[in-house]
């Protein structure tokens, strides 16, 4: 069949191109250009990066059709815009829900049906299963590359026309392998980071330039509003983080965490971990813009929830609000951070998942 | 990869494909052993045809064949004329100049076209008018919308207030009869069906210019590095093939396929204006050039999106923006037909490009 493959000129996606090839398919390769590379560069300069030249020369090599899509300024405005705003809010954003939501999977996707493709192919690690009741979305055989969680926002269209052959692959080793038998050069290539659009890693520096009002010092408070200390930018923190508090876990003499970020105070309010986590008033998240991967009962669904990207199941019952979002009953207290996501399992089963509202 | 025989060339603009009395030529020169600047036999064979490939553009732009200086291609030309005619010069280029032109006069003023794409001739004049001595840098004909430059006027008004007029004859040459006689004129061996590696600068006069590559002191001190033979005998030989076929036939192809696309609703960028033999610029309004340039390419035909990048990412064309295009700017394709185009070719181009409308072209 016609299948476009999303190759972002890594490891990943090249194996999954190669794959695909090797097994009689008229593969189309795509590579997103969704930030301009070369940031010293005048205009008309070239501005990809090596991943897109990595990308191109995987396809020229095997032989099949490679296109790249200038998606620079949607990337900006539904990715990087958004990730800006949602710190100025005081919440902590998960660009890359956003970016596969977008994209990849509503623009790049129609492209691919445009251009007659039967499916779109990615490097995702995230299995899909033909269930009874049209395909199904599973954590992969490799638990350590898990991106279901990253995954949940996919709607189940996307989904009946998505494929991701390394969903079923035991281990990265075992791609880089196949890269190797594929004769790719970029098989022993690092894997990439956790933000494509902050190389050195420095997130807070690009949402102050883009949100200069919540840039600059504040308080850190406990709950009472006593100053505690002094922190250097709102940016810098989420809910439930103990790390940058300074000397302030000493002077109180209990370890604390951030449990509200307040932007337009500039003030991070803290509280001691244990008490928090105990704290009655945490066994209820309220979700925005739900994804049911399921068809759940109108009396919510039993099942385990993961509220950041690394981080252990939770027992939950999960009941849709008729304004499209959920409300997440927990069995025990939890530090959900505004912003992140919150993905519903059953097994290795994803059920769906939505956004975590602040506590109002 | 391998390119299947099913697959249609349309993009000449890009490259023209080779012209068989070029490939002649180049196999020829490929036994020449010597260097053309050694003083021995071998050298005197090698500088023998270099000379020989000298005056063929010499007799064909009318001037002495010491005038034509070798170079690597178009770009360098350009390039190595605004490095002889800028220096001291207020630099006046076009809108819709090419790459090769814009981004080696990075400071020059910038004279508007017209809704066509024409050079806007008033305002040439405004400018002239101020003092200082001036270099006019004016394509003959544009890469992207074939719309051709009014040259005549251009020229007389270079004479009138004593500016230097340099003409990017890249897309033109072979194509168009036409000497410019008293400019500067860049020349590129692959656009007239040669193979790609060697170009020209033409001088409008005996008078010599500095090289920005001194190198060995070739071509008389213009430009170092020894000469591409291969290529420079090639593009002799693509020149005059070129310039004794008749382009009327190719012509008629054009005016096929601006009618067919009009006839679907799309619209030809420069549609009142002079254009080349063979170059259709053809707006789908609310279709991505991306889109239209990909379903193309897999339907087998070959054509190209405004300003392709060299990472192959399709931007917004400047030349159609300085015609006053917006979303048109990235809604248009390139159909620059070959000097070999068949009938059937252009036959098949239509139905493809019918087909397309009808599939991205939603309500």
């Amino acid at each position: 069949m016609r299948i476009l493959v999303a190759m972002s000129g890594g490891v990943d996606s090249s194996v999954v191109a190669a794959l695909l090839h090797q097994q009689g398919h008229e593969v189309i390769g795509a590579t997103l250009q969704l930030y301009d590379h070369g940031q010293a560069a005048k205009p008309g300069a070239c501005c990809a990066g090596r991943d897109i030249m990595d990308a191109r020369a995987v396809a020229d090599r095997l032989g099949f059709p490679h296109y790249v899509i200038d998606a620079e300024n949607r990337f900006r405005d539904s990715v990087i815009d958004s990730f800006a705003s949602s710190y100025a809010r005081g919440e902590t954003p998960v660009p890359c829900v956003a970016c596969n939501q977008g994209v990849k999977f509503t623009d790049l996707l129609g492209m691919a049906r445009d251009l007659g493709c039967e499916a779109m192919a990615t490097g995702h690690y995230v299995r899909r299963v033909e269930g009874e009741d049209g395909a199904q979305m599973h954590r992969p055989i490799d638990s350590d590359r898990d991106q279901s969680w990253f995954l949940f926002a996919t709607t189940r269209e996307q989904l009946e026309y998505l494929r991701f052959p390394l969903g079923d692959v035991p281990d990265k080793a075992q791609v880089r392998k196949m890269a190797e038998e594929f004769g790719l050069q970029i098989a022993d290539k690092p894997d990439s980071q956790d933000i494509c659009f902050v190389p050195n890693g420095s997130y807070a520096e690009i949402v102050e330039k883009l949100r200069p009002e919540i840039r600059g010092p504040g308080e850190i408070v406990d709950e009472t509003g006593q100053v505690l200390g002094q922190h250097e930018g709102v940016a810098r923190y989420t809910v439930g983080q103990s790390k940058r508090l300074g000397d302030i876990h000493t002077a109180v003499g209990e370890r604390q965490m951030v449990t509200k970020i307040d932007v337009s105070s500039r003030r991070i309010v803290v509280g001691p971990r244990a008490s928090v986590q105990s704290a009655e008033a945490r066994k209820v998240i309220h979700l925005r813009d739900m994804n049911w991967l399921c068809n759940p009962t109108p009396e919510g669904v039993r099942c385990g929830v993961q509220i950041r990207a690394r981080e252990e199941l939770r027992e939950a019952l999960v009941v849709p609000l008729p304004d499209g979002g959920a409300r997440v009953e927990l069995t025990s207290g939890a530090t959900p951070a505004p912003g992140q996501a919150c993905v519903l399992y059953d097994g290795t089963r994803v059920l769906g998942g939505g956004f975590i509202l602040g506590s109002a | 990869m391998t390119i299947s025989s099913a697959q249609t060339y349309l993009d000449a603009n890009a490259t023209e494909p080779l012209r068989p009395e070029a490939r002649e030529a180049v196999i020829a020169a490929l036994d020449l052993v010597g260097n053309p600047s050694s003083v021995h036999a071998f050298g005197r064979a090698a500088r023998r045809a270099l000379e020989e490939a000298r005056s063929v553009f010499g007799q064909g732009f009318g001037r002495d064949p010491d005038q034509c200086v070798f170079t690597s291609g178009g770009t360098e030309a350009n390039a190595l004329a605004l490095h002889a005619y800028g220096a001291g010069r207020r630099i006046f280029i076009g809108a819709t100049e090419h790459d090769a032109i814009r981004r080696a006069a990075p400071g020059a003023d910038v004279l508007p076209v017209t809704r066509d794409g024409v050079l806007d001739c008033s305002v040439l004049r405004e400018k002239l008018a101020e003092l200082g001595p001036a270099l006019v840098c004016v394509m003959a004909a544009n890469n992207e919308t074939g719309v051709l430059s009014p040259l005549g006027e251009v020229r007389a008004l270079c004479q009138e207030f004593g500016a230097h007029l340099h003409v990017d004859a890249v897309q033109s040459a072979g194509r168009l009869d036409q000497r410019f006689e008293g400019c500067s004129v860049a020349l590129s061996g692959h656009k007239m069906g040669g193979p790609k590696g060697a170009g020209a600068l033409l001088l409008p006069d005996a008078e010599s210019i500095e090289a920005f590559m001194p190198g060995g002191g070739q071509e008389r001190g213009r430009r170092g590095g020894t000469q591409a033979l291969p290529a420079i005998m090639g593009m002799a030989a693509a020149f005059t093939a070129a310039r004794a076929q008749d382009w009327s036939s190719v012509d008629a192809l054009r005016v096929r396929i601006d009618d067919a696309v009009k006839n679907m609703g799309a619209r030809v960028a420069g549609d009142g204006a002079a254009r080349l033999p063979n170059t259709s610029n053809v707006i789908l309004d609310g279709v991505g050039a991306q889109i239209q340039l990909m379903t193309l390419d897999l339907a087998g035909f070959a054509v190209s999106a405004g300003s392709a990048c060299s990472s192959g990412k399709v931007a917004a064309s400047h030349v159609l923006t300085a015609m006053g295009e917006h979303d048109g700017a990235t809604q248009a394709l390139r159909v620059s037909l070959p000097w070999n185009v068949q009938s059937a070719q252009v036959d098949g181009f239509i139905a493809a490009y019918e087909q397309m409308v009808q599939r991205l072209r939603k309500a």
